[in-house]
Parts: C-alpha cells; sequence; structure tokens
C-alpha cells in the first residue's frame, strides 16, 4: 500500500476516495489533486505508479495543510477564542454549541451524555 | 451572511472619535457605549471600553488578538447560575 503524508497508507479504493483518508483533504480537495496531477482519479491507490505518490506527498507537503499541522492550527484557533474572553470563547470553555443552537433540548454532541436530574418533574407527569 | 466588504468594517463613528480624543489626550479612562455592533478596530487597541450589557457597563481591555471581533461579544448578556438543588460539580 502507497504511503502519503506520513503516516495515513489510504487501501485499495479508488484514488479521490483513498486522499480523503487524509485529515484535512475532502473530496474537493482530493479531486482537485488528482486533475492537477493528471492521475486518472479512479485509479485504485495501490495501483499508483511510485513517481504518482511522490508527486502527491509532495504537492500535499508544499501547498495544502493537512494531518497535525491542520489540528494544531484549529487547536490554536480555539485557544485564542477561550483567551480573549468572547462569547465564542466563553461557549468553548463550557462545551456548549459555539453556533447559537438551542439547548434546551438536543445539542448532545457538544454537551455530552445526558446528566438526569433527581427530583425533576418529567413531561408526563406534568400532565 | 457575513457584511459586504465594500462597505468595510460597521465602526460606530462616535465612539471612533471618542477613542481617538483619548488617545490624543492619553487618557486611558473607560469609553462607556451602548454600542455592542461596533466593530474593534486597531486604533481601539490599549484602551478600556465599558460596553453596556443591558444592566450594567463591562469594562472591556483591547488587546491585539480582539480585532475584527464585536464589543459586544465581551460583554454577556445573559447569566446562568445553575439550576436549583444541583450541586456544582
Amino acid at each position: 500500500m502507497p504511503r502519503v503524508a506520513g503516516v495515513d497508507i489510504p487501501n485499495d479504493k479508488p484514488t479521490w476516495v483513498s486522499l480523503q483518508y487524509i485529515y484535512g483533504v475532502g473530496l474537493k480537495t482530493a479531486k482537485e489533486i488528482c486533475e492537477r496531477l493528471e492521475i486518472e482519479e479512479n485509479v485504485r491507490a495501490k495501483d499508483l505508479a511510485e513517481d504518482q505518490v511522490s508527486r502527491i506527498s509532495n504537492l500535499l507537503s508544499d501547498e495544502y495543510v493537512i494531518e497535525g499541522q491542520l489540528r494544531r492550527q484549529v487547536q490554536q484557533n480555539i485557544v485564542r477564542l477561550r483567551d480573549i474572553g468572547c462569547y465564542r470563547g466563553l461557549r468553548h470553555r463550557r462545551g456548549l454549541p459555539v453556533h447559537g443552537q438551542r439547548t434546551k433540548t438536543n445539542a448532545r454532541t457538544r454537551k455530552g451524555p445526558r446528566k438526569t436530574v433527581a427530583g425533576k418533574r418529567s413531561v408526563k407527569e406534568m400532565r | 451572511m457575513t457584511r459586504s466588504s465594500k462597505k468595510g468594517p460597521y465602526v460606530d463613528e462616535r465612539l471612533y472619535a471618542k477613542v481617538e480624543r483619548a488617545e490624543s489626550r492619553g487618557s486611558r479612562q473607560p469609553i462607556k457605549t451602548w454600542r455592542r455592533a461596533c466593530t474593534i478596530v486597531p486604533e481601539f487597541i490599549g484602551h478600556t471600553i465599558a460596553v453596556h450589557n443591558g444592566k450594567s457597563f463591562v469594562n472591556v481591555l483591547i488587546t491585539e488578538d480582539m480585532v475584527g471581533h464585536k464589543l459586544g461579544e465581551f460583554a454577556p448578556t445573559r447569566m446562568f447560575r445553575g439550576h436549583i438543588g444541583r450541586k456544582e460539580a
């Protein structure tokens, strides 16, 4: 299996699919890379020639922010918001949704599993 | 949707003038304002702006990182003190 961008070893799927296993490469970037390097996007990743793999690697490291570097960038942006004490930073600190979603119900992705409060009446009991 | 870049950032003119006046006088007194929607521009750095949160004024010392944000982002309008009967974790 070819090795692209450090540890990522995309499997034997079409190139445009397997490139998306890299953090920071989605559908658009994957197709863009295939087009720019004139690689047939439906060739299985394992059938890529040695020089094609290295050209992909070079292009990714030169012109794209991916993997650890991208993760760090995202983290830094969040830390900045926390440190300046703005509303979005507060939401990050509290672990609540940042983009103005409702929190009366839902928002479980950010809030995590439900914490049931003792003595609180359910909707059914109130009727 | 983001604001059209043709218009430039929304900066309240009167507040801007006030900051400039404070700058020229070297005054670091908090400047009171209700203009929460006003964007923070580099000229504000180092000044303390008292932003109204609907009830009182919150002193905000403007730092470089805050440029591009709006004043209201730094003066929360709601205060959540926890639910009754729920112990603080």
